[in-house]
Parts: C-alpha cells; structure tokens; sequence
C-alpha cells in the first residue's frame, strides 16, 4: 500500500528556533535548493514518521506576511500558492506576541496551523507562565510546547501536525481578528465583490483577499489583475475608494490601523494565556552585552574575534592539510607507476590531480572559516556584529546588516552575494553585491598562504592579515565613492532585533559548515575541473617543440655516466644512484619549464608581460593571474605547474626563491590578487542578484583597474623607499 | 520627548510613531505600539544605533529612526 504523503512548512520569526527544529527533524536527509526564480536558500527535508511520507519545507524566517522583502513574499506565497497540509508556526516562547503577530496573519489564510511554542525552558527561566489550552482555546489552534535544542516535544509537534492535517473539519473561521467596524465594512464590501467577479479565478481565501486589498498589498493586486483582467479594474478601483475613505476617517494608511488592531487583538489574548512574574530575571544575555557590546572593549573584542578566527583556520586547517598532501602524492605516485607514458596519462596527473588536488588541500581551511562563521551566526553575535558596525557601515552609505554578507564574502563572494539578498533596499544591496569582491575569499587564501610563507617567513601572519585590511580599507573607499555618485538616495529602516545569546548546537553548526562546503566542493567538481584541464591543455600543447638543449641526450649521458662509476665502486651504490635521481630530476624540470615557456600559454604569458611588468610580476605569474579568472584556486597550481615545481609546498617554495621574486613583487602580486577581476562564479552571481550585465562589466573593470593601480603603488613606492 | 533624546537606563512610554510607510510597518511589526513601555538599554559604542527593550526583546534603531518616534512619561 502506498504511503499517505503530507507537506508541513515551518513558519515563524527569525530567531525563533525554526532552524534548529527543521535540524531535528529531518537530520542529514535534508535537500539545500534555491525557490524558483530567486536565490532565496530554500531548504527541503523528506522523512517518514508514523506511517506517512512527510516532506518538511523550512520557510524564510519572517516576523509578518506583508510583502516587504524577498523573503516574507516566498514565504507568503507558498503558503496561499502551494496550501501545504499544514503550517507549523514556530513561536519564540518568550516573545509570544510578537510571535502571535505572524500567526494571527497565517490564520488569516486557509491554511491549517498549529503552533509551536518554542523555547519553553528559556521562557520558564525568564518567569514567563503561559496557558496552552487557554491559548489553543482561545485561537482553535494546537499548541505543543517544544524545546528545539534538547529535541522536545519535536515527536508530540509532528504527531499533532499529522493529526491535524487528517482532520476534516474546516478551519475555524470565527477566532480570527476582527477589525473596527468601518474597516470591517470595507472589508466585507470587497470581499462580497470578490466572491461576484472573481471567486472562481482566484484560489485565495476571499475575506483575506479583501483584508489585503485593504492593506493595498501589491501582489495581491497584481495576482488579480493577472487572473481576471476584465473584472479586475473594478475591484481595484473600489478597493482605492475605500482605501481612501478609510484614511480620510482614521488619518493613517489603512495597513497601519490593521496592524495596530491585530496587535489589540492579540494583547487580548495575551491577557489571558501569559503571566510574567515581576521578580528579577537573570538574563544572561543582557549581561554578555554588557561586555561584548561594551563601549570600550566591544570594538576591541569583535577584532579580536575576527582575528582568531583565521588564526584558527590557519593552525587548525594545517593539520588535515598535510594527511590530504600526502593521500594526493600517495595516489599521484601510485597512477605515475601503474599508467603507462600517454598523453591520457599526462592530462591525469598534471592536469587533473596536478589542479585539483592543489585546490581539494585548502578545503580544511575553507571548513574551519565557514564553522566559525556558522558559530557567529548560531550564537546571535551577527546581530551584534550589525550593531557596532552600523555607524561605520552607514558611513560607507551601507546598512549594518551589509557587513554580515561582506563578512561571508571572505568564505566565498558566491553565498555571500546570496545573503545580500537580506537587504530590503535595491540601492543597499547593488552597493553591497558590488563591494563584497573586495572582500578577500578563502579561494585567494591559498595564493596568500604560498606566497607570504615563501617570502616574509614567520610573519606571514601578520602580513596576510593586513592583506584582508587593505580589502576592508577599499570597501570603505569604493562605497563612498558608490553612494555619491552611482547609487544615490535614502536609507532602508535599520530596525533590527538583537536575538539573546544562544549556546550553538553542534549538529546544526556542522549542517551550516557542510552546506557551504558542499558549494566550494561543487565549484571544484566542475569550474575547477574544467578550468585545470584548459589551463593544462595550453600548457601541454603543441607537443611538437624544438628545445634549445637535448636534454634527452643528457639524461642518457649522465645515466651512462653514473652507470660506469657505480660498477667501478660497488660500496657507494645507494648514495650514487640518489646523486642519479637528482641530476635527472633537475635537467627533467628545466625541461619542462622550457616546454611550458614554449607552449600556447606561455606564448600568451610573455604577450602580455608588458602589463604586468610595472607591477612587479613576470609572465609566469601573469599567467597565474589569468587562469585565476576560472576560480582563484588554480592560482597556485597554474604557477606550480609554470614554476616547474611539485605540488609539495616546499618545491613551489624554492622555485618561487629562485625565480627572481622579491618580497616586493609577492606583496605586489598579493594586493593585486586581493583586489582583481572576481571568479567566473561570482561574475555570474553578480549578473544573476542585480539582473545587469552592465553591473556585471562594471565590477569586473573597476576591481581590475583599481587592483591594477594599487600594485603598482606598492611595487614602484616600494622600490622608491628601497625595500 | 524624542526617543532619541531619551538617556540609558531611562523608560518611557511610545506617543505617537511618525516616519513613512515601511520604517512604520517596520517597527509595528517589532511590537513597538502606540502605549508601549521602552527601556533604553543602550547606545552602540560609536553612539549610534541604540538598543531599546520592549515587551522583553531587545530592538535596534537608528538614532535617525528613534527622532521619529515621541515618547512621553519619561523617567
């Protein structure tokens, strides 16, 4: 027999705990998508539990179902478009009203909803008493009290949700908010039209269809005028009538009365259910802002954060880095012996390996930063992060909220682009998309890595670290510069909640860090992969080149030659034939440094130098720089590769040193990588999140020339100054 | 009295909340009525945004945001 398959969608205010809940329900079965047409992460969960198939939808986090921004209209839409079975409205236990104020809007719609009041423990701490049969009476809801982080009641919520999905019985119209009586006659005006001209075309409950016409709610306009074009025009004509009826009687916008009456509404309700008890609370929370958004030591503390968070990705990053170094020369070594000479053999390991395993080694490094971010986004800091910085961020002419993308695009400018999507104001979030290439991300690190430990040593560190400032330096810059002369204009609302502190679960930071991952994993998988193989193509090809030394001969000679002296002198043998290996190994690798300066690449290399030359960088390196236009990855593998060097770090270390490098140019060439044309990736996001190509070309030449001009700053002040 | 010449550690409650359409809704939907009792629990260390509490959640605003908010009763 066929399973019974249901849909629940989870609802409710960001920081509710909605997340952690989804967590716990469907555990690692859970599906990272996007909604259609949009970049909005959309997360999608499939389990079986009681004897039914149920597919769990993680709905935006929202605090009402206006449509302000991107987010509450998916959530919106989903529930009056798709109808899932049921609603689950996650409440925050110790904000029941505000809570109460989306659910009032849910129950608005058709939809069955039941509540879940999350957070209980915390509530109870807080002395917050609340009556849930007094509540689940008063509104014809279910209510289940959950703890989401101790998983809590998660059992009893599905099964009420399943129960309810298979109940049969209507949904109760009579508990829901009623407004004033004009509003409530204009409401029954057109609800009565509605029902006239259009009922049959529109799914839509009709009195909430009317409620939003009321509130002039624009999509809803637009879905009618889509569905019944002739009958449309005079609804919305007499929707405006009474619209402005309705402000000439009230002197306010309409949506504003309503939303002022729901919260009566609910204050009712609040009454009767909710007991707080007047006794001094311990909030814990209050007291770790005292420190953390202190007005002395705040700043300090959050730079100290941001500090250790790449002292952590490097020190804890280096240890799997080196179990994956040697797991890739292990295979490399073991295909070397097994395959026999082909070009087949040639494109495995010194284009696929060669390039991907140069970039699969910096993968713990990218783990540890998108976990530390992922404990700044679970405990509530973020919020605080938006807090101290807004008056810096507003500055720029950008919104607090602005530094948490930014702040991602050091992981990957990709995602980050993504969550400039939490922006409500287009000017906001073009300002902010075109910024974040400015921030240094963790695909550069490698390149970083490579050169600041092969020319500055010990304080590689440091002078990483005053690399990423130079990023944050020229995001401030180019904001200004932005906001007074391409994207002027007035500010979106800042109001903003500052959650309380919470202890971040494990699982959930490990589901945060993966999904990432997954999306630098994915990059690997096909740009990357494409990308080493086209940059080893025009490194291998053509095949046909004339040397200007027979190293083959060589070879032979010097073979021969150990040959002799090893028959002469029986005692030696092992230390003679390791003298063997390394003299064929060097004429193998000037060899091959000649081949590649011959080959299509490095022909288009030296094309080019000119441009590179003022800023300190040689055709190799230039070359580097191009390929970095794939993904910033292959960087480091391409100059590995027109190095001649192994993929062990200290071959490209010394190769480095000996060709004619100076701390000065690998400063030059780190500003410059910091700085130049973002990744084919982030190129792509940029077109898709501002729907310009015109954007698109913009950020690609302004980063270009300003990276550009920046090196050759510090290259020619630097040897003005004689460093 | 504006929201933004209240002090910290001072209460008051919510008179009238002007600004435009979205900042409005915005801050309705935070429950920050009409009536309301705000407390003041802090100014961000640059002086700007403040974090206020009401109904036991902690809310941020811009200076320039609370200007359009009167409060009165302050104590």
């Amino acid at each position: 027999m066929e399973r019974k398959k249901l849909t629940i969608a989870l609802a409710g205010n960001p920081n509710s705990g909605k997340t952690t809940i989804f967590n716990n329900i469907t555990g690692s079965r859970q599906k990272v998508g996007n909604w259609p047409g949009v970049t909005v992460e959309k997360k999608e969960g499939n389990i079986s539990r009681f004897g039914y198939d149920l597919t769990i939808i993680d709905l935006p986090g929202t605090y009402s179902l206006t449509p302000f921004s991107i987010e509450e209209i998916i959530a919106r839409d989903f529930v009056v478009e798709e109808c899932p079975d049921v609603v689950i409205d996650i409440i925050d236990a110790s904000s029941l009203e505000r809570g109460l104020y989306l659910a009032t809007q849910l129950r608005e719609t058709d939809c069955k909803v039941i509540f879940a009041l999350n957070m209980a423990d915390l509530a109870k701490t807080r002395g917050i008493k609340i009556n849930a049969e007094k509540l689940s009476e008063l509104l014809n809801v279910p209510v289940v009290f959950t703890v989401g982080n101790k998983n809590e009641g998660i059992d009893a919520l599905l099964e009420a949700a399943i129960k309810l999905a298979e109940s049969s019985s209507e949904v109760p119209q009579k508990r829901k908010v009623r407004y004033n009586r004009d509003i409530e006659n204009s409401i029954s005006k057109l609800q009565s039209l509605i029902e006239q001209k259009i009922a049959d075309k529109l799914s839509y409950n009709t009195r909430w269809t009317a409620i939003k016409l009321v509130e002039d709610d624009e999509i809803v306009k637009k879905r009618i005028l889509d569905n019944a074009r002739d009958s449309a025009q005079d609804i919305l004509n007499e929707a405006q009538s009474q619209r402005s009826y309705l402000k000439h009687c009230f002197g306010d916008e309409p949506e504003i009365i309503t939303a002022s009456e729901r919260y009566g509404f609910i204050a009712g309700i609040i009454k009767e259910v909710h007991a707080a008890s007047n006794k001094e609370r311990v909030d814990i929370s209050r007291n770790i802002d005292l420190v953390l958004t202190n007005r002395f030591i705040g700043f300090p503390i959050f730079f100290l954060f941001i500090w250790a968070m790449f002292q952590a990705t490097f020190s804890f990053g280096a240890y799997p880095m080196e179990w994956i170094d040697m797991g890739i020369g292990l295979i490399s070594s073991g295909l070397d012996g097994f395959l026999p000479e082909s070009l087949f053999k040639d494109l495995l390991l010194n284009g696929i390996i060669a390039g991907v395993g140069s970039v699969i080694i910096f993968l713990p490094n990218i783990m540890v930063l998108f976990f530390c971010i992922a404990i700044f986004e679970d405990t509530g800091y973020m919020a605080r992060v938006a807090f101290l910085m807004d008056k810096i961020m507003h500055l720029i002419g950008l919104h607090g909220k602005s530094f948490i993308p930014m702040l991602m695009g050091f992981g990957c400018n990709v995602p980050a682009i993504m969550a400039a999507r939490t922006l409500e104001s287009e000017k906001d979030r073009i300002l902010t998309i075109l910024i974040i290439p400015f921030m240094s991300c963790s695909a550069k690190l490698p390149i970083y890595i490579v050169l600041a430990a092969t020319f500055f040593g010990v304080k590689a560190g440091n002078v990483i670290f005053s690399i990423y400032l130079i990023g944050i330096i020229f995001s401030i810059i180019t904001g200004r510069l932005f906001r007074l002369t391409i994207l002027t204009g007035a500010d979106a609302p800042f109001v903003m909640e500052l959650p309380p502190y919470r202890v971040p679960m494990l699982k959930s930071l490990l589901i945060h860090m993966w999904d990432r991952s997954k999306m630098f994993f994915k990059k690997m998988g096909g740009i990357i992969l494409i990308g080493s193989v086209v940059v080893w193509a025009l490194s291998a090809f053509p095949r046909n080149i004339e040397y200007s030394f027979d190293y083959h001969g060589e070879i032979e000679k010097i073979e021969s030659s150990y040959e002799s002296e090893i028959k002469a002198d029986n005692v030696d043998n092992k230390i003679l034939k390791k003298k063997k290996d390394a003299d064929i190994l060097e004429i193998t690798r000037a060899q091959r440094a000649e081949q590649v300066e011959k080959s299509y690449m490095g022909r288009i290399g030296k094309s080019i130098s000119p441009l590179f030359l003022p800023i300190g960088i040689d055709w190799r390196g230039g070359v580097a720089l191009l390929t970095g236009f794939v993904a910033k990855e292959i960087v480091v593998s391409t100059m590995a590769v027109l190095y001649a060097a192994e993929e062990e770090s200290d071959a490209l270390k010394n190769a480095l040193l000996s060709s004619g490098m100076t701390p000065l140019s690998a400063l030059s060439m780190m500003t410059f990588v910091l700085l130049y044309l973002p990744c084919l990736a982030t190129v792509a996001a940029i077109k898709r999140e501002t729907g310009s190509f015109k954007l698109m070309f913009f950020s690609i030449a302004y980063n270009t020339s300003v990276a550009w001009f920046i090196a050759f700053c510090v290259y020619q002040g630097g040897k003005l100054l004689g460093a | 009295m504006l929201l933004s010449e209240m002090k910290e550690g001072q209460t008051g409650k919510i008179k009238n909340i002007g600004g435009n359409g979205a900042l409005h809704r915005r801050i309705l939907e935070m429950g920050i009525l009409k009536g309301s009792e705000v407390y003041i629990e802090k100014y961000a260390p640059l002086k700007d945004p403040l974090e206020l509490i009401v109904k036991g959640s902690h809310i941020s605003f811009r200076v320039e945001e609370a200007s359009q908010i009167t409060v009165d009763n302050v104590k």
